[in-house]
C-alpha cells in the first residue's frame, strides 16, 4: 500500500509542478489530501503490519501521521491564502505546491520507516524539499537562510550516517547486519560500550538538526525567520516531529543496552542547554517569527528531558509533541495575517492588535496560554508530567535549572505577546490590509484541540502512545 | 596495495590544506575519486557485476567526472577569483591538519579497532575532521562545498571498511541523496553569485538577533 502511495503521490507532485491552471491545481491538491487521509487511516487500521521489510505502521508513526494529516489540510489552506495575497505567478505557485507535496510525502515515509538507512534517505529528502520552500520569497535574506539550512542539515545528516556506520563497526564484521530498528535492538546488546557511546553521539548530533536541539539548533531558527509563515508552521511542527521520531527510535534501540544511564544524561543536558539558549535569546528577541522559533526550541528541550527521565516522561514527551504541533501551527498561521496587517515582523513597530484584528488577537492570546503551558491547556498537563518524571528519577539539579529558565521564557513570551496585543505606541505602522475572520477558523480549531485534549484525551490516542512506549525500560 | 592508496589519500588531504588555487582543489577531489575507486575495487573481492557497476558509477562517474566538472562550471560562470582565501596562513593549516591526523591515529588506538581496519578508520576519521576544518577556515562558499565533498569521501571509506553491508536499495538511495544535495548546493552557489558581488561568507551574516 505504501508503495502505491509513494507512486501516486509522485505523479500528483509532478503534475502539480507542470500544471499552470489554478483549477486543475486545486483538484490535484484535493486528490493529494484524499490520498494522504487514506494512507493515514489505512496505517491506523493496519497497526504493526510490516511492508516490504522497510516500512512498518507502528503506533509512534501513526500518531504523527495523524498530526501531519490534519496539519497538511490547514497548511495547504493557509498557503493558498498566503500565495494569493502575494500575487505570485502561476509558475512559482506550482513549484511551491510541488515542493510541499514532496515534503509531506517524505515526512510520512520517515514516520513509518523501520529501517535506519531508509529513514536517513527520507530525512535528507525533507531537507531538500523544504529548502525550495524556504527560498520561496527569493530575497537575499532567504538565500542566506536557505544556504545555511541546507548546508547545516546536509552536514548533520552525514554525521548521522557516520554514526550508523560506526554502529555496524561495533556490531562486528562476522555477522550480516540487519539495519531494521527491531533487529538492531537485539544486536546492540553485545556491543562494546565505547562504540555504543560514539555512535550514539554521532547519531543524536545529526538528528538534532531536524529536531532543533542544542548543538545544531541554529539552522532551524534562521529558516523560520524567512520561510513563508505556513511553511514555518511545518518546520516548527511536523518537521520537528520528524527529528523527534528519529531521536525516539534511536533512543529506543540504545535504551536496552548498558549505556542507558549515560545516554539519559546526554539527552538531559542537551535538553537543558536548549532551554537555556532559548531563554537567553528570547529575552532580547525583536522578530516575531524568531521568537516563535526559539519558543519551539524550548519545547523541544522539554520533550527530550521528558524522554530522558523515563517513566511517565516517555508518555508525556510524545503527548507534548502532539499538542505543541497544534499550538505552534496556529501561531504561525496567525503570524501570516499579522504580517499582512502590519507589514512587518518587528515586534517594537507593532501593537494594539486587539483593536485592529480582534479575531486574530484572540488566537494569539489563546496560543499564549498554550505556549507558556497555562492550566486549561493540555501542555500544562504534559509539562507537569515531564517535571514529575524528572522529580521521580531524582534529577533535582536539572529540574531546578529547567524551571528557572522556563520562567524566563514565560516572562519574555508573555511580555512580547501582550505588547503586540495591547500596546498603544505612537510610531505604529498604519493598517496595510484588513483580514477576514473566516481565515482564523482553522486556527481556532487547532487551539480548541489543545484545550480539549488536555481535559478529555481520546482513548485511541492514549492507547497508541502507551503502545509506542511499552517497550522502553 | 590498499595501504598505499589510503596513504596517498591522506597525503592528498594535506595537499588540499595548502592548495591556493581553486582548480587545484578540484583536481585533488578528482584524484580522490580515482583513489576511492582503486580502494573499493581491491576491497570488494567477491565482486559481482551489479556491485562493480554501482561502485564504478559512484566513484568514477560521480566523484571523478561529474562533480569536478560541475564545480569548474560554477566557478567559471560566477567569475570567482581563483584564490581559495583561507582565514589562516597555510603554515598553520598544515599544522592543524597534521594534528588532526595524529589525533585520529590516537583515537583509533584508544577505541581498539581491529588491525586490518585500522588504516581505513584513521583515514576516514581524518577526512571527516579535515573536511570540517576546511569548511570553517575558508571564506568562499564554493570551498565549503569542497569541504563537504571531502567529508563525503571520508564517509565512503568508512562504509567500505565496514564491509558495505547495507542493502542495495538503501545504498543507492544514499548515493543519490548525496549527489542531489551537491547539485542543490551548487545551484544555490549560483544564486549567491547572482545576488552578491563576491561569494564570501561575509555576505551571509544578516540573519541575527
Amino acid at each position: 500500500m505504501l508503495f502505491y502511495y509513494l507512486i501516486i503521490a509522485l505523479f500528483i507532485g509532478i503534475a502539480t509542478l507542470f500544471n499552470r491552471n489554478s483549477i486543475i491545481r486545486f483538484v490535484l491538491l484535493g486528490m493529494f489530501l484524499t490520498l494522504q487521509t487514506a494512507i493515514t487511516f489505512y496505517a491506523y487500521l493496519h497497526l504493526n503490519i510490516e511492508e516490504y521489510g522497510y516500512f512498518k505502521y507502528d503506533s509512534l508513526g501513526v500518531i504523527f501521521m495523524f498530526v501531519l494529516n490534519l496539519l497538511s489540510f490547514t497548511t495547504i489552506y493557509h498557503s493558498h491564502i498566503y500565495l494569493s495575497h502575494r500575487k505570485d505567478n502561476s509558475r512559482v505557485q506550482s513549484i511551491y505546491f510541488a515542493a510541499l507535496i514532496m515534503l509531506i510525502v517524505a515526512m510520512t515515509a520517515v514516520y513509518v520507516a523501520s529501517h535506519v538507512g531508509l529513514m536517513w534517505v527520507f530525512i535528507e529528502l525533507t531537507t531538500l524539499s523544504v529548502a525550495t520552500l524556504i527560498y520561496h520569497e527569493r530575497t537575499s535574506l532567504s538565500l542566506e537562510a536557505t544556504w545555511k539550512y541546507v548546508f547545516v542539515c546536509t552536514i548533520g545528516i552525514t554525521i548521522t550516517f557516520i554514526g550508523i556506520i560506526l554502529l555496524s563497526f561495533g556490531i562486528g564484521e562476522s555477522v550480516a547486519i540487519d539495519f531494521s530498528f527491531k533487529a538492531l535492538q537485539e544486536q546492540l546488546l553485545h556491543v562494546n560500550e565505547s562504540w555504543l557511546k560514539i555512535s550514539f553521539l554521532f547519531m543524536i548530533i545529526g538528528f538534532s538538526t531536524k529536531m532543533g536541539l542544542f548543538p545544531m539548533h541554529t539552522a532551524a531558527v534562521d529558516a523560520h525567520t524567512v520561510a513563508p509563515p505556513p511553511i514555518s508552521a511545518f518546520i516548527s511542527t511536523t518537521l520537528m516531529n520528524v527529528g523527534f521520531v528519529a531521536i525516539f527510535r534511536t533512543y529506543s534501540i540504545f535504551a536496552h543496552t548498558s549505556i542507558q544511564p549515560w545516554i539519559n544524561e546526554v539527552l538531559l543536558w542537551s535538553g537543558l542547554i536548549s532551554i537555556i539558549v532559548s531563554a537567553a535569546y528570547l529575552l532580547k528577541v525583536k522578530h516575531l517569527k524568531r521568537m516563535s522559533a526559539y519558543s519551539s526550541i524550548e519545547h523541544m528541550g522539554l520533550t527530550v528531558i521528558g524522554l530522558a527521565s523515563g517513566g511517565i516522561g516517555y508518555f508525556a514527551a510524545i503527548f507534548h509533541m502532539v499538542l505543541h504541533s497544534f499550538v505552534k501551527a496556529s501561531v504561525f498561521y496567525q503570524i501570516d495575517q499579522f504580517h499582512r496587517n502590519f507589514g512587518t515582523y518587528t515586534i517594537s513597530k507593532t501593537g494594539n492588535y486587539f483593536n485592529r484584528n480582534r479575531a486574530g488577537a484572540i488566537v494569539f492570546l489563546l496560543a499564549l496560554f498554550g505556549v507558556i503551558a497555562m492550566p486549561p491547556s493540555g501542555l500544562f498537563i504534559t509539562e507537569f508530567w515531564i517535571f514529575k518524571a524528572l522529580f521521580t528519577s531524582s534529577h533535582f539539579l536539572i529540574l531546578t535549572l529547567a524551571l528557572l529558565f522556563l520562567s524566563f521564557t514565560i516572562y519574555s513570551l508573555a511580555k512580547n505577546f501582550l505588547f503586540i496585543l495591547f500596546n498603544q505606541t505612537k510610531d505604529m505602522l498604519p493598517v496595510q490590509e484588513t483580514t477576514k475572520v473566516s481565515e482564523t477558523y482553522s486556527q481556532y480549531f487547532l487551539l480548541a484541540l489543545i484545550f480539549y485534549f488536555g481535559i478529555y484525551p481520546p482513548y485511541q490516542m492514549i492507547n497508541l502512545i502507551q503502545e509506542a512506549v511499552k517497550n522502553l525500560p | 596495495m590498499i595501504n598505499i592508496l589510503l596513504i596517498t589519500f591522506g597525503i592528498s588531504l594535506i595537499y588540499m590544506g595548502i592548495a591556493n588555487r581553486l582548480s587545484t582543489c578540484i583536481n585533488v577531489l578528482a584524484l580522490q575519486g580515482v583513489l576511492l575507486f582503486g580502494i573499493s575495487f581491491i576491497e570488494l573481492i567477491e565482486i559481482n557485476t551489479l556491485n562493480l557497476i554501482f561502485v564504478l558509477f559512484e566513484t568514477i562517474v560521480f566523484k571523478t567526472i561529474i562533480i569536478p566538472l560541475f564545480l569548474k562550471h560554477v566557478i567559471k560562470k560566477n567569475k570567482i577569483v581563483r584564490e581559495s582565501e583561507p582565514f589562516i596562513p597555510d603554515f598553520m593549516s598544515v599544522g592543524i591538519i597534521t594534528f588532526i591526523m595524529l589525533g585520529s591515529f590516537i583515537f583509533a588506538n584508544i577505541i581498539e579497532v581491529a588491525n586490518i581496519r585500522k588504516m581505513f578508520f584513521i583515514v576516514a576519521i581524518a577526512a571527516l575532521f579535515i573536511g570540517l576544518f576546511l569548511i570553517v577556515s575558508r571564506k568562499k562558499v564554493v570551498t565549503h562545498i569542497m569541504g563537504y565533498l571531502v567529508i563525503e569521501n571520508g564517509v565512503f571509506i568508512l562504509s567500505l571498511s565496514a564491509g558495505n553491508k547495507m542493502q542495495m536499495l538503501v545504498n543507492t538511495g544514499i548515493t543519490l541523496d548525496l549527489f542531489v544535495s551537491v547539485l542543490v548546493l551548487g545551484v544555490f552557489v549560483n544564486r549567491i553569485g547572482n545576488t552578491f558581488e563576491e561569494m564570501n561568507v561575509d555576505n551571509l551574516t544578516n540573519l541575527k538577533d
